[in-house]
């Protein structure tokens, strides 16, 4: 399959602070990645390089096959962007707006169709001044897809969204997928990384400490399927077979061997008469998997690299 | 599709944004007006001139107040709008389209000559049917040149003062700071005899040469087609200033993201 972006080495500093610190990432075609990170990671400088608004230092960029930094108009034409800050025009609705980008592109989509699509057809006629955070949010990504693009850049693009707006956006970018249209997309939130994204790229202090599935992460930290209950007054000790760690009022166990630890646990259980209030068996979450990863990354940014930029 | 058809269709939509934007058509449309009105009752719209040939007082005021209603829908209404749209994040997401640069620079110089135009119509038809203001059917042409080369001077201007312009809440501020002391002293608001150090110094700005060629334009006296050249040339020199420096610094985001 080709590759929709292929980055090797990627370095970009502002001043002597590396912010992107030899970054290597690819997405495959018809593929949604999701680019997860904390503040001052990189992340936000990394994807301004492959959307062509940032020199890079050194490495080598291939998006969609040409170099972001000598973008042309025809590249222009293929690719979609949602940034990360960005407002409307107050003067223009909804409908003008995306009618006004729909001119820039040589085969654009039906303006009517993409306002239909993000779900803001009752809206059309608002101006941007009366459009509300969600709603101006989902006419950014009209925007991003107005040109019919095979690559979309989606930077944060559910921060701030209520549950409900946020689910809905993730079935627009599901929607994105069955048009084969290849995906990165940055977040802050693991649950919508999961959710979405086919592989899941983790940058902490300028490099890549990740990459894979949300099951080839949780392996990779070595996390592991817990055990917990609360244990009574009188409960004498669990076997020490169990190597079960009491941290406040709750007993854990991180077995190796889930079913033979659990099966042991219970069988105590019931002998010594124990009720394990509170038993309750926990996959881990991409979030704790996500701390584990990005708390052993020096964190000397406290806010995204940029101001020394453009 | 061409870049003339883009070109037409952006500065439709810019067209649109100027009229739906309050400040902005306020500033433009009405304030030059309302200057109009208060200069003609302080000053009176007395007839003056050769006897035979006598003509209103707004006649001369006219000018002034065409000069003021180009500068502000090119240079003052550029120079905020287009800070406005850069500090919003609004030009980085045109950077990341198709459309060339070009032309979404060149819209914004078109809208502004063509609002300084509706203006021209404006000015001159209320003067004419409110004020009695004499029009010399001779000076038709060089009015015509006169607003034209002070409207893409100057909106070449606004683009360049961009650049030095940090933030949104600066730009009215830094911009009125530039002109308010020149319309002054360049016979925008005032016409007559300065101090002659005042007089050097706003021959060197093109705000002055802009009202002059008007003036000349206007001459109700002129029987032949008046043709300021010297003036045109030291307007359209500063625009090609502005140019250059527009085409070597304008930035399309913001320096704090």
């Amino acid at each position: 399959m080709a590759k929709a972006i292929d980055v090797v080495g990627l370095v970009k500093s502002y001043g002597s602070h590396r912010a992107v610190d030899g970054v290597d990432l690819s997405v495959e075609e018809g593929e949604i990645v999701a680019f997860l990170g904390p503040n001052g990671a990189g992340k936000t400088s990394t994807i301004e390089v492959l959307e062509g608004y940032r020199e890079r230092d050194s490495g080598s960029v291939s998006v969609l096959g040409e170099d972001p930094a000598k973008a042309s108009t025809e590249w222009r034409e293929r690719v979609g962007i949602v940034l990360q800050e960005s407002q409307l025009i107050e003067e223009l609705s909804a409908i003008e707006t995306i009618r006004m980008h729909s001119r820039y592109y040589r085969a654009s989509r039906d303006p009517e169709e993409v306002l239909g699509l993000v779900g803001l057809a009752d809206s059309a006629d608002q101006r941007g001044s009366k459009l509300s955070g969600g709603q101006k949010r989902r006419l950014d990504l009209a925007l991003a897809l107005i040109g019919d693009p095979e690559l979309v850049f989606l930077d944060e693009p559910t921060t701030g969204f209520d549950p409900s707006a946020r689910r809905e956006s993730w079935s627009m970018i599901e929607a994105l997928r069955e048009t084969g249209c290849s995906v990165l997309l940055t977040t802050h939130y693991m649950d919508e990384a999961e959710q979405l994204a086919d592989r899941i790229v983790v940058i902490a202090g300028g490099r890549v400490v990740a990459n894979g599935t949300a099951a080839d992460l949780a392996d990779l930290v070595g996390a592991r399927t817990t055990v917990s209950w609360r244990p009574g007054p009188s409960d004498p000790a669990p076997p020490p077979g169990l190597a079960a760690v009491a941290t406040g009022d709750t007993m854990t166990l991180s077995p190796t061997d889930l079913v033979a630890d659990l099966h042991a646990l219970t069988g105590w259980a019931r002998e010594a008469n124990v009720h394990l209030d509170g038993l309750a068996v926990k996959q881990p979450t991409l979030e704790d998997v996500y701390l584990t990863l990005t708390a052993d990354a020096s964190p000397t940014a406290d806010a995204e690299p940029g101001s020394e930029a453009s | 599709m061409s870049a003339l058809t883009q070109l037409r269709h952006q500065v439709n939509f810019d067209l649109t944004i100027f009229r739906r934007n309050s400040a902005a058509t306020f500033f433009t449309v009405i304030f030059p007006l309302i200057f109009l009105f208060i200069f003609t009752s302080i000053f009176g719209n007395q007839e003056v001139g050769p006897p035979g040939e006598e003509v209103r007082a707004a006649t001369f005021y006219v000018p002034g107040i065409l000069a003021l209603a180009v500068i502000s829908a090119t240079l003052v209404n550029l120079a905020i709008t287009m800070v406005s749209r850069r500090e919003r994040g609004l030009l980085k997401r045109v950077r990341g389209t198709p459309l060339r640069p070009w032309i979404f620079v060149m819209s914004q110089a078109v809208a502004g000559v063509a609002i300084s135009f509706f203006m021209t119509v404006v000015v001159v038809g209320i003067g004419w049917l409110v004020f009695d203001v004499d029009v010399n059917a001779s000076g038709v042409p060089s009015l015509i040149i006169s607003v034209f080369v002070a409207a893409a001077s100057f909106s070449a201007l606004g683009l360049a003062l961009t650049s030095i312009i940090p933030s949104e809440n600066a730009a009215p501020a830094i911009t009125n700071a530039i002109v308010l002391p020149l319309y002054f002293i360049s016979d925008v608001f005032i016409v007559g005899e300065k101090p002659e150090w005042m007089a050097t110094v706003a021959d060197i700005f093109p705000i002055q040469h802009t009202a002059s060629a008007l003036q000349e334009s206007f001459d109700p006296f002129a029987d032949t087609t008046p043709w300021p050249w010297d003036h045109w040339l030291i307007v359209a020199a500063w625009g090609l200033f502005g140019l250059v420096v527009t085409l070597a610094t304008f930035r399309w985001t913001s320096a704090r993201r």
